[in-house]
């Protein structure tokens, strides 16, 4: 008969590991058979600050890329950078940890290693990678220089990550503060590999329904990709710059700035201009989209006179829009996240995202492990629609250890 | 119930933790000002590894008695942190910061012979 197991270890924050961070998630991924069925994270991370290097090489202009070169990057003075606490005073040990991480196969590139480290770890088969700080690129002041760093990293992202490695897939930055830059954003990197659509960081100033980025949406539709906004927040926005504390300017401002996109899209009848536009939300969890379907409604009835191309209520539009789950609330009365998912329509519009590694990552299980979900609409929205959006082989391919 | 070797307690120092694994169990175990306590290592949110966090104190919103907020200062309970998210335990109850209604099961510790031992 085999003893039961007493081992005991000490904990050191001198040395990390992703796989052994992520252990438990691994136990999850083992438990409850992820490796039966495919899991596509629709939202994740990698910090492309630390390629700066290798990016700002990739700058057209030879002034800007001088400039880039020799700020030094963004702690300095070409890039733009956003106050916040994201790792609570270091109580999120990865943040730091990651740093000094030591990769196991040093003949690919650490991104594409520690990626699929976190991927295979959580049973992720396929996960669309986006930036960090750039996330925050939109509320610069010089859209040149939006820009210029929207296709030096669009192209880096392409050339060093996703042309080596099928199971990283992208929606890569638009620089919408120019759109003519957007538009040629779409034109270059529309059929590069892993590009599965285009990503609009959400925290800024232009409106959505502007004439100026027809053609974008239209070129974007035309090829069958996704149209994204990923939410983040801008502390300097004058509403948010009334809250003195991060949990207040993070979980209003990533609700925010999705909420008046959505508004503009819709009350300007851009679904009924582009109704093959495959259009999702993410990062902004889904009370907003529950709350905002019902007050857009309550509002249209009486006047529709505002919004005459809509042919039906604003909420029945933003049904056939997608929405990414992570940050995603749970409420203790699990009744109230049932309607929500209802409302959205989530078997059907609904993606898994992890946000990994960022602070307030989702696991699988928070959409596994819901009672009132059947195990056809837990596979749709762990990974079934996703594959159909981005065209992938809904074959799993995900290594657990 | 069982005893689970820990430690020799010669060799934890205060603020030290150990990880034990105790059959099929994950419990951590601190020593903090010559007390011992254990809590599965389960954080209650996602899962995270609870008890391989930061210890911390609390952080306090200092507020005079004429109701004007003055800043913050650090308190005197320890927390232990997930480092997955970030969910705070009270080092002494096990209870969840963000609701005391929720707590990590506690597990008794004992020590015999300068050898620590976890009961589980």
């Amino acid at each position: 008969m085999d003893m039961p197991r007493n081992e005991t270890r000490p904990v050191s924050f001198e040395e990390f590991s992703t796989p052994k961070h992520l252990e438990k998630a691994s136990e999850q991924a083992r438990q409850r058979n992820y490796q039966d069925f495919l899991i596509v994270d629709v939202d994740s991370h990698h910090y492309e600050n630390e390629n700066y290097t290798e990016v700002f090489e990739y700058i057209d202009s030879p002034v800007l890329r001088r400039e880039a070169i020799e700020s030094g990057g963004r702690t300095t003075g070409f890039l733009n950078t956003q106050v916040g606490g994201q790792n609570i005073g270091g109580r999120i040990t990865r943040a730091k940890g990651r740093r000094i991480e030591k990769v196991a196969d040093a003949s690919r590139h650490r991104d594409i290693v520690m990626t699929l480290d976190w991927m295979n770890a959580m049973g992720v088969d396929y996960a669309c990678l986006f930036p960090t700080p750039m996330l925050f690129l939109s509320a610069h002041p010089v859209p040149e220089i939006e820009a210029a760093m929207a296709q030096a990293y669009n192209r880096w992202l392409c050339e060093r990550v996703l042309a080596h490695e099928p199971r990283i897939v992208s929606m890569l930055y638009l620089p919408f503060n120019d759109p003519e830059a957007a538009y040629r954003t779409v034109q270059e990197f529309g059929g590069r590999k892993g590009v599965v659509g285009f990503m609009v960081t959400s925290p800024r100033y232009k409106s959505v329904h502007d004439n100026a980025f027809i053609k974008t949406y239209s070129l974007i539709e035309e090829m069958g990709k996704v149209l994204s906004f990923h939410a983040a927040y801008n502390w300097d926005d004058r509403a948010l710059a009334m809250t003195n504390r991060f949990i207040s300017a993070h979980a209003l401002g990533f609700m925010w700035f999705n909420m008046v996109h959505m508004t503009n899209w819709v009350v300007n009848g851009l679904p009924e201009r582009f109704p093959k536009l495959k259009v999702m939300w993410i990062e902004s969890g889904l009370t907003w989209a529950y709350s905002l379907m019902q007050r857009l409604d309550h509002s249209y009835m009486m006047r529709t006179s505002d919004c005459p191309q809509l042919k039906r209520k604003p909420s029945e539009y933003m049904r056939e829009m997608y929405f990414s789950t992570q940050p995603m609330e749970m409420p203790e009365d699990k009744s109230l996240l049932e309607a929500t998912f209802k409302q959205i329509k989530a078997d059907t519009q609904l993606l898994w995202s992890s946000d990994y590694p960022h602070w307030d990552f989702d696991l699988p299980s928070t959409i596994y492990d819901l009672p009132f979900l059947d195990e056809t609409a837990k596979r749709n929205i762990l990974g079934g629609t996703a594959a159909k959006l981005f065209n992938l082989d809904p074959k799993p391919v995900k290594r657990i250890p | 119930m069982a005893e689970w070797f820990v430690a020799k307690a010669s060799e934890m120092a205060d603020g030290e933790r150990r990880i034990v694994t105790a059959g099929k169990r994950d419990i951590g175990v601190f020593c903090k000002d010559g007390e011992y306590f254990a809590y599965s290592n389960t954080c209650l949110h996602q899962g995270g590894p609870a008890c391989e966090g930061l210890l911390i104190a609390n952080v306090v919103d200092i507020v005079t008695p004429d109701r004007l907020y003055h800043g913050q200062t650090f308190g005197d309970d320890m927390h232990f942190v997930c480092p997955w998210h970030g969910y705070e335990y009270d080092l002494k109850t096990g209870e969840c910061m963000g609701d005391r209604k929720q707590k990590l099961r506690r597990f008794e510790v004992v020590t015999r012979g300068g050898d620590i031992y976890v009961v589980a």
